[in-house]
């Protein structure tokens, strides 16, 4: 049998959005919560792949960079059915943009690629929490690799992929040559659940972790010192204050279209 | 408001992993729809379906089976997270383990091989067949009769069966029918494929509660059950009856359990917003008093049915434990829904909220798997026989 191709998943550990949430430093927009998850707009992605590995051929790597607990994002992905997982952690990440992450991902990809070869990368639409978007668009550019964005249906034949992308105007049938950076929407797919048979198998597949040393990248080139757009203040947003209440005292009809009238709702 | 996590003792990482995944799914797909059957008396078989894909119908039974491999202590603790969600759904689950056990624990490896992997797969609802319209509580008079016919090899089978949870959507039926003379030593059990001929159910009941799932009497009419389909040896089959609902009744006492948590948290909801002479209730003695008294009863239902969980998981005999549970947890749960009604008041007792369907379902626990006399009986007899 041929060997199988490999697809890499790109996967980011996000704050629960029904957790308590607090900022994790003042000069950093990195939210801090007592629970994490894998990002809701990864399981696509996760889910996309593990489709593709069912119909025969591929193997699923799931890679996340984060910090320690990052590593439930890979575990996650690891239950629904991923065969292996990579957690680029290093202390000196912290606070790194999306110019960084684009940067210490590419030097991961080089390395899964080197050592064993790279047929398919995919990513989510964005990010539940910073939702930028724009980490497929500069991995594509770092890697000289075909960017295909915003899939909401994708097919493999052969060397060439192909994605449908909706737009409100238009549906577009992409096509590109493999290897490429493809990242996918949530109308792709159903994401599975894990089974508990996922959940027992998850603990005796490999997980590597890389460091920035291992990728090659000095400390000097990520993390919060040299990021390219650095936040200067942060601050929780003031409580919604209460609305406005209208006392109908016969006129309250009324009163109710002027306000929504004065806020153009009408 | 949603509802705070129960703290849970857990053995492994994997099993703290399993709770999680039960409450996601019952929060994203079990949550949001409850009302809805349950008010329409709609069975959600698709969603057991999902539990059965995710590997929760099979739970406590050996993997090379095709079940879970986990103990009790894990398995009861999956069936309170759905019962804090939908009783209705963890009654379900309890019921088709159940249903599962004659065969695991009795069947032959043959015959254990030929049929668990499909009942513990997740496609599959079992039920179980014990009561009869004229006998529940005195079980070992049960008068449905199985006759070998030696032409055939098949048993014949006439009578009825009554009270059976999933009585006409099952898969499978655990039936316990009299081969022999009068008593329990009369009694066998035979594992009834859905599509048994003259296997057919009544009309479900019309009930107080649990009103998604259907509860139905079991005809059988001439139904012809193969011989090769017969658990255990003739006669063994009021034992095997009795040891299933051992396990059986622990499961109705972690519903039990389930329920009441959901109860008690609705009730401390709406004691902490409900505002009366100035003040929210909870503030109040009277009320503070009841949610105390109801926390409780539910720290030491749950404590309670794990201990017998954890003999059993230990090997040990917890017959008498399993008994204990389901009498304290069932009659706990049945103070705590209706203490939950009175304490959201007139709101309590419509159905704008939950907490009246909440108390009717709790009734039924108290009567299911033994009625919680039955359940005083069983201890009794286990202290008699300590005594020698």
């Amino acid at each position: 049998m041929a060997e199988p191709r490999r697809v890499l998943v790109l996967v980011k550990y996000v704050p629960d959005a029904a957790g308590e949430r607090s900022f994790a430093d003042a000069d950093s927009t990195t939210v801090r919560t007592t629970e994490g998850l894998l990002s809701e707009l990864d399981e696509y992605a996760v889910e996309e792949a593990l489709s593709l590995a069912e119909s025969g051929g591929w193997e699923v790597t799931v890679a996340t960079m984060g910090p320690e607990q990052a590593g439930a994002a890979i575990r996650k992905a690891l239950q629904m059915g991923a065969d292996a997982g990579i957690h680029i952690s290093d202390e000196a990440l912290h606070g790194t943009d999306a110019l960084g992450t684009s940067a210490v991902l590419a030097a991961a990809v080089r390395k899964f690629s080197d050592e064993g070869g790279c047929d398919l990368l995919l990513c989510g639409m964005a990010s539940t929490d910073a939702g930028m978007s724009v980490i497929p668009a500069m991995l594509a550019e770092r890697l000289g690799l075909p960017q295909v964005s915003f899939a909401s249906q994708l097919s493999v034949e052969g060397d060439t992929v192909r994605i449908r992308r909706d737009s409100e105007t238009a549906t577009e049938t992409i096509e590109s040559r493999l290897p490429a950076v493809v990242s996918v929407t949530d109308q792709i797919n159903e994401p599975r659940y894990p089974s508990f048979k996922g959940i027992m198998a998850a603990k005796k597949k490999p997980v590597t972790t890389w460091s920035l040393a291992d990728l090659g990248i000095e400390p000097a080139e990520v993390g919060l010192a040299a990021s390219w757009s650095p936040v200067t203040e942060v601050s929780k947003r003031p409580p919604r204050g209460q609305g406005t209440i209208i006392t109908d005292d016969g006129e309250g009809g009324v009163a109710l279209a002027e306000f929504l009238a004065a806020e153009k709702f009408i | 408001m949603p509802r705070p996590a129960v703290e849970r003792q857990l053995p492994d990482e994997e099993s703290r992993a399993l709770v999680e995944l039960t409450r996601e799914i019952a929060r994203a797909e079990l949550a949001p729809l409850v009302e809805d059957y349950e008010a329409s008396s709609r069975y959600p078989r698709e969603q057991m379906r999902l539990l059965g894909a995710s590997g929760l119908l099979g739970l406590p039974y050996p993997e090379d089976l095709g079940g879970g491999g986990v103990g009790y202590e894990v398995y009861l603790q999956v069936i309170e997270e759905l019962a804090a969600v939908w009783a209705t759904v963890a009654e379900s689950v309890s019921v088709h383990t159940l249903a599962c056990f004659p065969l695991a624990g009795f069947g032959t490896p043959e015959q254990r091989k030929r049929w668990l992997p499909d009942m513990l797969g997740g496609d599959l609802l079992g039920a179980y067949c014990l009561s009869e319209p004229s006998s529940g509580s005195d079980a070992a008079a049960l008068r449905t009769r199985a006759v070998l016919d030696p032409g055939s090899g098949d048993y014949v089978v006439n009578g009825t069966k009554a009270w059976i949870t999933h009585g006409g959507i099952a898969d499978f039926y655990s039936l316990m029918v009299r081969t022999g003379g009068p008593g329990p030593e009369g009694i066998s059990c035979l594992l009834a494929p859905a599509d048994t001929p003259g296997l057919s159910a009544a009309p479900p009941e019309r009930k107080l509660g649990f009103s998604s799932s259907p509860t139905a009497q079991i005809h059988l009419d001439g139904a012809r059950v193969s011989s090769g389909r017969l658990i255990g040896a003739e006669g063994q089959g009021f034992k095997i009856a009795l040891a299933a609902l051992d396990g059986g009744r622990l499961g109705i006492a972690a519903c039990a359990v389930g329920l009441a948590q959901a109860a008690l948290d609705a009730a401390v909801d709406y004691a902490g917003v409900r505002e009366q002479f100035g003040q929210p209730i909870a503030s109040f003695q009277g009320v503070s008093f009841m949610l105390a008294d109801m926390a409780t009863g539910i720290e030491a239902g749950r404590a309670l049915y794990l201990a017998a969980a954890r003999l059993r998981d230990a090997g040990r005999p917890f017959g008498k434990q399993a008994a204990m549970a389901k009498l304290f947890c069932t009659d706990m749960a049945m103070r705590v829904c209706t203490d939950a009604v009175q304490v959201l008041g007139g709101a309590g007792y419509t159905k704008d909220f939950p907490v009246e369907r909440w108390f009717r379902e709790a009734k039924a626990l108290q009567i299911v798997e033994g009625t919680n006399q039955v359940q005083r009986v069983v201890i009794g007899r286990h202290l008699s026989r300590e005594r020698g």
